[in-house]
């Protein structure tokens, strides 16, 4: 059940939970995380902290081309399916015009494109982010519920090549973080 | 967001004015010289061939007139909608709106020409055809010249409005003048889309009295709308490499731009569409009549030119983030829109004249460079007598520290 649980690291232990208290204190906690060649982590924040990506060293997400090859496929059956209707299925003479009157076409096909486009960037949105997650490891922690109110963490999984459980403690601690815990699966 | 918000960048005052020996204050001049050139050029040669001078002289008018509306119409959308992230552009956009009065000047010449534009100017034509007679209460010289002054106060009146009380707001820094142009906006906007319809409806529509599409007057503002931000993002560029509000007009801005451009390419060929659309539909002769002329002889290339031109090849290239956060690429995507607006006027306006097909003329060009060099030396002048950001808006911190998400 991918979407419904996150894929998590094996064992009994997640990872560690460290919070911060300023969001300037997470963004710069985040670039020594990505300098330290972290991967399996994430930060947490009650609100979008600007250029937080670029901190975090994030790829580009891949969602544009989703979003782009499911509006080309919409257009594509919208086009498609008015054309095999009006020439193959059931061809009828529409004030004489051909039967293979593609701009009559273009307003469905528009419309299908857009369909595809929309549900392309929401639902890959969904897919890319693992949701609907109704359960994550993090929820355990009683502090985490902070990061929906003034709160800003940052959470390593134990499974990170680089994860040390002491190490990275010291770590997150000496950038700055005011709480490190482990949680646990 | 406040709370995180990071702090401006500390900048010298002098950073937001033309500095005083910089070669763009000698816009002006330069561009004087281009226009005395370029119109005197025209009349010289267009003296012997008025049909093609006039024609010639419209479609280069109606260009910059294009770009110093979709000035107007920015500037008034961004007091609308009391926006925050455009205060470091925005007085690109006033410089434009404030050509309209120098503009202006370009329309009084054809006002001779209306003879040799317009078919229904003359008494023995609507005397023999029922329709134009039909048409005479609305489509007659007088009425049409009182329209035409009408039109242009509107515009210079509310150019010069806005851009006085954002002058006056540099000095004063009251909160309250954006107060009032905001509540100026939305009335002002209702004004602008009457007085854009109905011009086109006579400047452009009217070329071909027998033919109407209610919709002309939306396609002819989306076309002001690419060109103004076309404009918009080449200046913010050119600016940069000019040494001009390096730190004030970042990637940020240019990035939002760019997507107005690339929304308004999607919106004008929403439009475009929609007009060939029905009228094919319906096939009523009276209104084919315009696309049947477009499509016959090579003003069948220039459709499809416009088609792919002003919308497939630019919807694609500008549809990655990455092009419209890279200088260059957006330069470039801007200059080849600018270019095929010049098209989309010239698709309107010449197929009056040349029922055959294209005949590009030499008068094409030296208009463009005399309206080209009017637009230029108004802006300039503009550019010089003003910050070239609104320095007393009070959200022009939060445009120095826009970023989009």
């Amino acid at each position: 059940m991918a979407l419904l649980r996150p894929s998590l690291p094996p064992g009994d232990r997640f990872g560690l939970l460290a919070e911060f208290p300023t969001p300037a204190a997470l963004y710069h906690a985040c670039e020594g995380v990505r300098d330290a060649g972290f991967t399996r982590w994430d930060a947490h924040a009650p609100f979008p902290v600007h250029g937080l990506d670029r901190a975090m060293g994030l790829r580009p997400t891949r969602l544009p081309w989703i979003s782009l090859a499911l509006a080309l496929a919409g257009g594509a059956a919208g086009m498609g399916l008015q054309g095999w209707v009006s020439t193959i299925a059931y061809p009828l003479n529409i004030s004489g015009k051909p039967f293979f009157s593609w701009p009559a076409f273009v307003p469905i096909t528009f419309e299908l494109a857009v369909l595809g486009g929309a549900a392309g960037a929401v639902f890959g949105m969904f897919a890319l982010n693992q949701l609907p997650t109704l359960w994550h490891p993090l929820f355990g922690s009683q502090r985490f519920e902070r990061a929906s109110d003034d709160g800003f963490f940052i959470s390593i999984e134990s499974w990170d090549p680089k994860f040390d459980a002491s190490a990275t403690a010291e770590l997150l601690r000496g950038l700055g973080a005011t709480n490190v815990e482990t949680v646990a699966c | 967001m406040a709370e995180h918000a990071i702090a401006p960048p500390a900048l010298h005052p002098d950073v937001f004015r033309l500095p005083a020996a910089h070669p763009w204050t000698r816009l002006p001049l330069i561009g004087s010289a281009l226009a005395v050139t370029g119109l005197g050029a025209s009349l010289a040669l267009g003296l012997g061939n008025r049909p093609q001078l006039w024609h010639s002289w419209l479609v280069a008018s109606l260009f910059v007139l294009s770009l110093a509306l979709g000035g107007l119409f920015f500037v008034l959308t961004q007091h609308a909608t009391s926006a925050g992230w455009s205060g470091a552009v925005r007085r690109i956009a006033e410089n434009a709106m404030a050509t309209l009065p120098f503009v202006a000047l370009l329309f009084a010449p054809l006002l001779l020409g209306m003879g040799e534009l317009f078919h229904w100017s003359h008494a023995d034509a609507v005397a023999s055809d029922p329709l134009l007679a039909h048409k005479r209460a609305y489509l007659n010289v007088p009425f049409f010249v009182a329209r035409t002054v009408l039109y242009f106060a509107s515009w210079c009146g509310l150019a010069l409005w806005f851009g006085r009380l954002s002058r006056r707001q540099d000095r004063s820094g009251e909160h309250e003048l954006s107060r009032r142009m905001r509540r100026a906006s939305a009335p002002a906007l209702i004004l602008f889309a009457i007085t854009v319809t109905f011009a086109s409806f006579d400047w452009l529509m009217s070329l071909n009295p027998h033919w109407y599409s209610t919709i002309f007057g939306v396609y002819f503002f989306a076309g002001c709308l690419v060109g103004i931000f076309a404009f918009m993002s080449l200046v913010a560029i050119a600016q940069g490499r000019a040494g001009l509000l390096v730190e004030v007009v970042t990637v940020e801005h240019r990035h939002q731009i760019g997507q107005l451009l690339f929304a308004f390419v999607a919106f004008w060929a929403y439009i475009a569409f929609s007009q060939y659309f029905l009228i094919w539909y319906g096939n009523i002769p009276e209104e084919t009549g315009f696309f049947a002329e477009r499509l016959s002889g090579s003003w069948r290339p220039a459709s499809v030119a416009l088609a792919v031109g002003h919308f497939v090849v630019p919807f694609f290239f500008l549809l990655p983030r990455a092009v419209k956060r890279s200088s260059a690429a957006l330069a470039a995507g801007a200059l080849w829109l600018l270019a095929m607006h010049l098209l989309d006027l010239y698709w309107l306006v010449m197929p009056n004249l040349h029922h055959g097909g294209m005949a590009p003329h030499l008068l094409d060009f030296t208009t463009l460079l005399g309206a080209g060099g009017l637009f230029l030396a108004a802006y300039g002048w503009s550019s010089r007598r003003q910050a070239l950001v609104p320095l007393g808006d009070p959200r022009l911190s939060e445009s120095l520290t826009f970023e989009v998400i």
